[in-house]
């Protein structure tokens, strides 16, 4: 297991270079629709990170155990098991929250992006390199959906995290907290991290 | 010596012969400056009565749709590298459009977005004039009427006074579906009623559009199947109803029928190329607005029917893709 990366490589990849949101494209669905506000994403934010942590760490222990073809129904099974805890915890403490978040803390069991990093990391990697992998996506997602979600709060309701940010008469583009917004506002700042990337490989070259 | 300079005059004096790969047969009529600039001829009539009914309105929204279609084309081309296009008068024409389809009262900054979104939305970030799927000014439009539905809804028609009285007041078409109250022919035949400043009337509209038809710039089958599908869905519900012909005149004059069916649809690069193809996308937008008209909660539909069926036009020229002679 030489040409595997190490725990510090796998945790700073999640962040940028490998963005599950930007530059891996995993885990669309959520990304698209909870981003209508601060408050929404970072729960769901959190949420998976929360899964992501446990799942990771557990198909990571029991990795030595698994069975070729029965390792995707291990994965979900774990995952299941530990978003029921998320979407319990949440509809027990928040439970306005967890309305609003509505099936999206369900799904969160077929967002490909926690099974891609069992798949990938945890049933190959040791507990500590598959919990700094799950840390480092967790963070990843998290800024690419508070990203979104700024952009469409900010513009849509003239407010950040419910506090007013822009003037009163700020017209309220309504179409930024719908779902075209999301649509838009996902492939603008796409493009944006794309044409970044450009920038910085043509200065490296 | 003398051969050689021999074979060099010949070849000098002797005509030059172009080789370039098919088609070899261009139509002036098919250059995109000179389609645009018809456009714009056509287009004369409806910015003048519109100008007349509203006046500083319609002044207001022209220049600041105009200048900020422009500014953004030259802003998104240059962000992507390619030469300046301006030359071919389609964002003036995109800007007029928009400005045309926009209701006077609707405040600045609603043409400003709407033209950055046409542009770049609609138009740039497909890869300029004639990779776009959608109409650019229907989609800038289609961007505001969500964003702002408060500022460009049918309530927004109803705080302006123009120079003629009647212009203040709900849309026609607006009074008919939620106060139940018709308008007169000839304010909707003449134009002076509200609406977005171009849409009022159906006569500058028909005099620029049957100029545009019979300079074969505009397909006739696209506005000729939409006015006739809305005729016969317009004519059943008449009959239905009352019976006094009232309904046809207003689902033909009224509304923004007449601008789009020969301005906005006929736009040669998001509608089909081939003439069934026309047809089929003719009778489905017509079919689409009557839908939208009578059964959704918004009292005109054009906007949302020509976006529709501008994403199933790539579809409907495969269809009636010709088959090539000797091709089973």
């Amino acid at each position: 297991m030489t040409d595997q990366p190490t725990a510090f490589e796998r945790f700073v990849q999640g962040i940028l270079p490998e963005n599950p949101v930007f530059r891996q494209l995993l885990g669309l669905c959520p990304t698209l629709a909870v981003t209508n506000g601060m408050k929404p994403a970072l729960t769901m934010a959190c949420s998976v990170a929360f899964v992501l942590l446990c799942a990771n760490i557990v198909i990571s222990l029991i990795r030595n155990l698994l069975k070729p073809h029965l390792r995707i129904v291990v994965f979900t099974l774990t995952i299941a098991a530990f978003v029921t805890i998320a979407d319990r915890f949440l509809a027990a403490y928040f439970f306005q929250m967890s309305k609003t978040l509505g099936p999206y803390i369900p799904l969160i069991i077929v967002n490909c992006l926690i099974i891609c990093r069992c798949e990938v990391c945890a049933s190959k990697q040791s507990v500590f390199t598959a919990a700094s992998d799950a840390m480092g996506q967790a963070i990843g997602f998290g800024l690419a959906l508070s990203s979104i979600a700024a952009v469409r709060e900010i513009l849509g309701t003239g407010m950040f995290f419910g506090i007013r940010v822009l003037p009163e008469n700020w017209p309220d583009w309504v179409i930024m907290v719908l779902p075209p917004g999301a649509f838009l506002t996902l492939g603008l700042l796409l493009g944006l991290v794309n044409w970044i990337e450009l920038i910085k490989s043509r200065r490296a070259s | 010596m003398s051969d050689s300079n021999k074979i060099l005059n010949t070849v000098k004096d002797s005509p030059i012969i172009h080789v370039a790969p098919s088609p070899h047969i261009r139509d002036i009529k098919t250059h995109t400056q000179r389609m645009m600039i018809d456009v714009l001829i056509a287009l004369t009539p409806v910015v003048i009565v519109s100008v007349y009914l509203f006046r500083m309105y319609a002044v207001k929204q022209l220049l600041i749709c105009i200048v900020t279609c422009l500014a953004a084309e030259i802003l998104f081309v240059r962000m992507r590298g390619r030469s300046l296009t301006i030359k071919d008068c389609s964002a003036g024409v995109t800007g007029i459009i928009l400005a045309l389809s926009l209701p006077g009262s609707a405040p600045w900054f609603v043409g400003v977005i709407a033209s950055v979104i046409a542009m770049g939305i609609g138009k740039i970030i497909f890869g300029g004039l004639g990779m776009n799927i959608f109409n650019p000014a229907m989609v800038g439009r289609a961007f505001v009427m969500i964003a702002f539905a408060g500022l460009m809804g049918a309530g927004s028609y109803e705080n302006i006074t123009g120079l003629v009285d009647a212009v203040s007041g709900a849309t026609p078409l607006s009074a008919l579906k939620f106060n139940n109250t018709p308008a007169i022919f000839t304010h909707l035949f003449w134009g002076n009623t509200n609406g977005s400043i171009g849409e009022t009337s159906a006569f500058a509209c028909l005099l620029g559009g049957l100029f545009l038809v019979f300079r074969k710039t505009a397909s006739w089958q696209i506005p000729f199947s939409i006015l006739l599908t809305v005729l016969f869905i317009a004519g059943i519900t008449d009959l239905a109803a009352a019976a006094s012909g009232m309904l046809i005149v207003h689902h033909m004059f009224g509304g923004a029928l007449m601008f789009s069916a020969f301005f906005i649809a006929t736009d040669p690069v998001t509608s089909p190329l081939t003439s069934k193809g026309k047809w089929i996308f003719g009778c489905g937008t017509g079919i689409l607005i009557m839908i939208i008209r009578l059964f959704s909660g918004y009292p005109e539909g054009v906007m949302f029917a020509i976006l529709i069926m501008n994403a199933l036009t790539p579809l409907i020229n495969r269809w009636t893709n010709p088959q090539p002679m000797g091709e089973a």
